[in-house]
């Protein structure tokens, strides 16, 4: 340390080493940069020990708060339960179709559904449930299994072609143009007659071939005036919203090869509670139907095909006379 | 002769076998990697063979001091370019990232999707830019510091290219899909190998250097490079224990699984923070800082304490990046108290360089280059506080997965690492290549300005969209059901993002500025101005001891 010299500018000592012109200052540690070091010290140590830290031989210590992770993540979640025990056990109670008597319940259960649903749902039915291509949108009054709240909670608990569940929602319609069963020209008939129904194309000649090929293979599960039949999960061809697009060429494709979606049985997967409260919601969202009148024994319907039902049945069943 | 005739059968060998390689390849992105590294001992080969050629060139803008009695410097002039040159294609893809998060449309399917731009972008950034910087500089500072010139000649050429084979070959693996997945270590295994024969080479430079020195004692800067070089090789080593699955193939498994697998990544993770863009960086600091601004280091005592605490807790702070999840408790707890212990430590960096300037301050507002240094120190300090802050548990569970997270890395990458290097190349080129001073400081001033209003707009937007997410996310309604989804958190992101981006820009803009600046100086061009305040140059005292007392 042979040359130490005074700094001018600082009036300090230099420690007396020197590489390429940069010399070193001998200043002591700055007071207030040390103790905030202790200090952060002292907060490990204490921290340390009042929660879990050192590993040991087969486990680490434990803390003498006894806080662990999982501890708490129990407590928030028991503490969130507890919050909302009164609700789950009353809508646990009730029938879905009695929920509307109870306002009160009502919205809490929509308020509830709302959540499962941006967990759950959202995926594909998008965060304003409008849908999109393949997957309905759920805002608006057309429904292909029924809207009203019993039928919602069917077809959210069994899921839509969920081969391991029985009731599962199940429509198969054929692939007219691919298995042969129409000719190209006269699939193109058919979408001519269908896109006449909506109004989106004018009655010509080839609607009117389309027509009798319709009523010859289509109105079975369609009904014949092409409104759709919820028993099949058919949809109505006669109005503006179409599930895998309206052009010319989506409809052709449509009869050509079908696409067929699918929807999670979400019994398997979610509380009963939570699907009565997604399906309160979904019903919210603006094409919530009424129950259906029960007194409606019309002539003697086909077994099986009541007003909601839960049904497995193919395209080739015996179209049921009754309809809504 | 028979030297040349030997390297030329070396880099023959090689080609021989990555033909091969290309040849057997089991997937396209392993057959176009042996492709790359055939074509770069082909040019090995050429070189070799062709010495006339390479010795017009190296006369020509690249000198090579046959003289002794100068530093050897060629090593550090490529790396001062190749810093310039990897920047610049770090920034670009950044700002470029940051557009497809603000508008996905950008996202060109497959070769430039997010998803493999992403580590791209950092790894451009961190590796290409950040270590071509450290080990230019660190190269520069060993010399000067040790008065000696760099121990093995040869061996720091290979250094400096091999390692731009090892981004070459990182950077086109991304974008075939190359990767390992592991954040900051996303080579697979042979360029991992390649990178450890690479840094064990470096290791031995540096070494070397300050056997051989003339000094009595080692600079502090080389404690932080060394530090850096050390710990760099061992947990470069630690977290690329895999088996491939095929020799002639990119894909290998790595040997940790699970939650352990998971702290081994990010007990890596975190220490390349650091010590490769802390350590190497503070190392930087340490010498030009006090060479610009022309003053004593502020205290020694300091830089001892600071210089060890650092190097022991940082080490330990991993696990804070792994809060709230399958990790022990007990690990999370070690993670964050060493963080917190750490702030200290840190900061005894920081006061360290700004109070270097004590009896100078004058100059911050006359020198742009330390103006640039105050600066890079500020964001130094700012992020070293952030830290410890983020990875206490109370926090993180508001900021962990959010956007606050890039934002804290941004300010110090775009703060202190950049700004850092930025004056260190300010500082550089003028003396490497024997110019008066800089083409323009005036330019210089531009970037500083350029720079901070780009950090700013980065750093708040990115702040404000951090805590915004993280609320988001935890909001309850009054029925205690959650009130966001994901998709309405990042909707509301959106204009933070645009922010961000801007912010980028502005940072690139400057960026653009240092490489004409930076070019021009190379060319000898000056530009007519009116003179700022430099640091001043005595090329004559710019050389080695020459017979050391030994």
């Amino acid at each position: 340390m042979a040359n130490r010299r005074i700094d001018e500018a600082t009036n300090t000592e230099t420690v007396g080493h020197e590489w390429d012109g940069i010399e070193e200052l001998n200043t002591p540690l700055p007071r207030w940069w040390l103790w905030t070091f202790y200090g952060c010290i002292a907060f490990a140590i204490g921290y340390s020990v009042a929660y879990p830290a050192w590993p040991m031989l087969t486990r680490g210590t434990e803390g003498t708060l006894g806080w662990t992770s999982r501890g708490q993540l129990d407590k928030d979640l028991k503490a969130q339960a507890a919050e909302r025990a009164q609700t789950v056990a009353a809508l646990a109670q009730v029938p879905i179709e009695k929920l509307p008597e109870d306002p009160e319940l009502m919205r809490a259960a929509v308020a509830g559904g709302a959540a499962a649903f941006k967990v759950n749902c959202v995926q594909c039915h998008g965060a304003g449930a409008a849908g999109s291509k393949g997957f309905p949108n759920l805002n608006d009054d057309d429904w292909l299994w029924g809207g009203d709240l019993k039928t919602i909670e069917v077809t959210l608990t069994h899921g839509i072609r969920q081969p391991g569940d029985k009731q599962t929602r199940t429509s198969a319609m054929p692939a007219f143009g691919k298995d042969g069963i129409l000719t190209p020209p006269q699939v193109q008939d058919v979408a001519s007659y269908v896109l006449t129904l909506s109004g989106k194309e004018k009655a010509s000649a080839a609607a009117q071939r389309g027509a009798g090929l319709f009523q010859a293979n289509c109105a079975i599960c369609h009904g014949p005036d092409g409104k759709g039949l919820r028993q099949f999960g058919a949809p109505n061809l006669g109005d503006a919203i179409w599930l895998y697009g309206g052009t010319r060429d989506d409809v052709v494709a449509q009869v050509t090869n079908p696409k067929h979606g699918v929807m999670p049985a979400w019994g398997g997967k979610l509380s009963p509670v939570t699907i009565k409260m997604l399906a309160a919601y979904v019903h919210s969202l603006g094409g919530g139907e009424q129950a259906p009148q029960p007194a409606a024994p019309a002539a003697a319907p086909a077994p099986g095909a009541t007003a909601t039902p839960t049904t497995t049945a193919t395209p080739v069943a015996t179209p049921p006379t009754a309809q809504q | 002769m028979e030297a040349v005739l030997t390297r030329a059968g070396i880099w023959l060998a090689i080609l021989f076998i990555a033909v091969i390689a290309v040849a057997a390849a089991a997937d396209t992105g392993y057959a176009i990697h042996m492709g790359i590294i055939a074509l770069a001992a082909m040019i090995g080969l050429w070189v070799t063979v062709s010495t006339t050629d390479y010795g017009a060139i190296a006369r020509g803008i690249l000198r090579t001091p046959a003289d002794q009695g100068r530093y050897d410097d060629d090593p550090i002039r490529w790396g001062v370019i190749a810093t310039v040159f990897w920047g610049m294609a770090g920034f670009l893809a950044g700002l470029f990232i940051a557009l497809q998060l603000t508008w996905p449309v950008l996202n060109l399917e497959p070769y430039l999707n997010f998803g493999r731009l992403r580590p791209l972008h950092t790894s451009a950034v961190i590796f290409a830019f950040g270590g071509n910087a450290l080990i230019a500089t660190s190269f520069y500072v060993v010399q000067r510091t040790c008065r000696a010139r760099l121990a093995f000649p040869g061996l720091a050429r290979f250094v400096f290219w091999g390692y731009q084979l090892f981004i070459v070959l990182a950077a086109t693996g991304y974008l075939l899909g190359v990767t390992q997945s592991k954040e900051y270590a996303e080579p697979e295994w042979y360029v991992d190998w390649w990178l450890t024969i690479v840094w064990v080479a470096y290791l031995i430079v540096f070494v070397g250097t300050i056997v051989k020195r003339s000094e009595p004692h080692i600079y502090v800067a080389n404690w932080f490079y060394l530090a850096f070089i050390l710990t760099v090789a061992m947990l470069h080593l630690v977290n690329n224990i895999d088996v491939p699955v095929s020799l002639v193939g990119s894909k290998s498994y790595p040997l940790f699984a699970g939650v352990q697998g998971a702290l081994v990544q990010w007990w890596y993770g975190h220490n390349a923070v650091g010590f490769f863009l802390t350590a190497g960086f503070l190392a930087m600091m340490y010498y030009f800082v006090p060479k610009q601004a022309e003053r004593p280091i502020y205290s020694y005592r300091l830089s001892i304490i600071h210089f060890w605490s650092l190097i022991f807790l940082y080490i330990w702070a991993g696990p804070h990046h792994l809060h709230y999840t399958a990790l022990p408790d007990w690990a999370q707890t070690l993670g964050m108290v060493f963080s917190v212990m750490l702030w200290m430590p840190s900061w005894g960096g920081m006061i360290n360089g700004l109070m270097t300037l004590n009896g100078a301050w004058d100059k911050v507002r006359t020198d742009p280059i330390i103006r640039m240094m105050v600066m890079a120190v500020a964001f130094y300090g700012m992020s070293t506080f952030e830290g410890p802050m983020l990875s206490i548990k109370s926090v993180n569970s508001l900021s962990h997965y959010t956007d606050w997270t890039i934002g804290h890395v941004h300010s110090g990458a775009l703060g202190w690492n950049g700004m850092i290097t930025f004056s260190a190349i300010y500082f550089l080129t003028p003396r490497l290549w024997g110019r008066t001073r800089l083409y323009s400081l005036r330019m210089v001033n531009w970037h500083f300005w350029l720079a901070t209003i780009g950090i700013v707009f980065y750093a708040a937007s990115m702040w404000v969209a951090g805590v915004t997410q993280g609320l988001m996310w935890r909001e309850y309604g009054p029925d205690g059901y959650l009130v966001n989804t994901f998709a309405d958190t990042v909707a509301a992101l959106h204009p933070m993002y645009a922010l961000r981006a801007f912010g980028g820009l502005l940072y690139l803009a400057g960026a653009t500025l240092m490489v004409v600046n930076v070019w021009r100086t190379i060319l000898g061009h000056l530009r007519e101005e009116a003179p700022m305040r430099d640091a001043a140059y005595d090329a004559a005292a710019d050389r080695p001891i020459l017979a050391p007392a030994e």
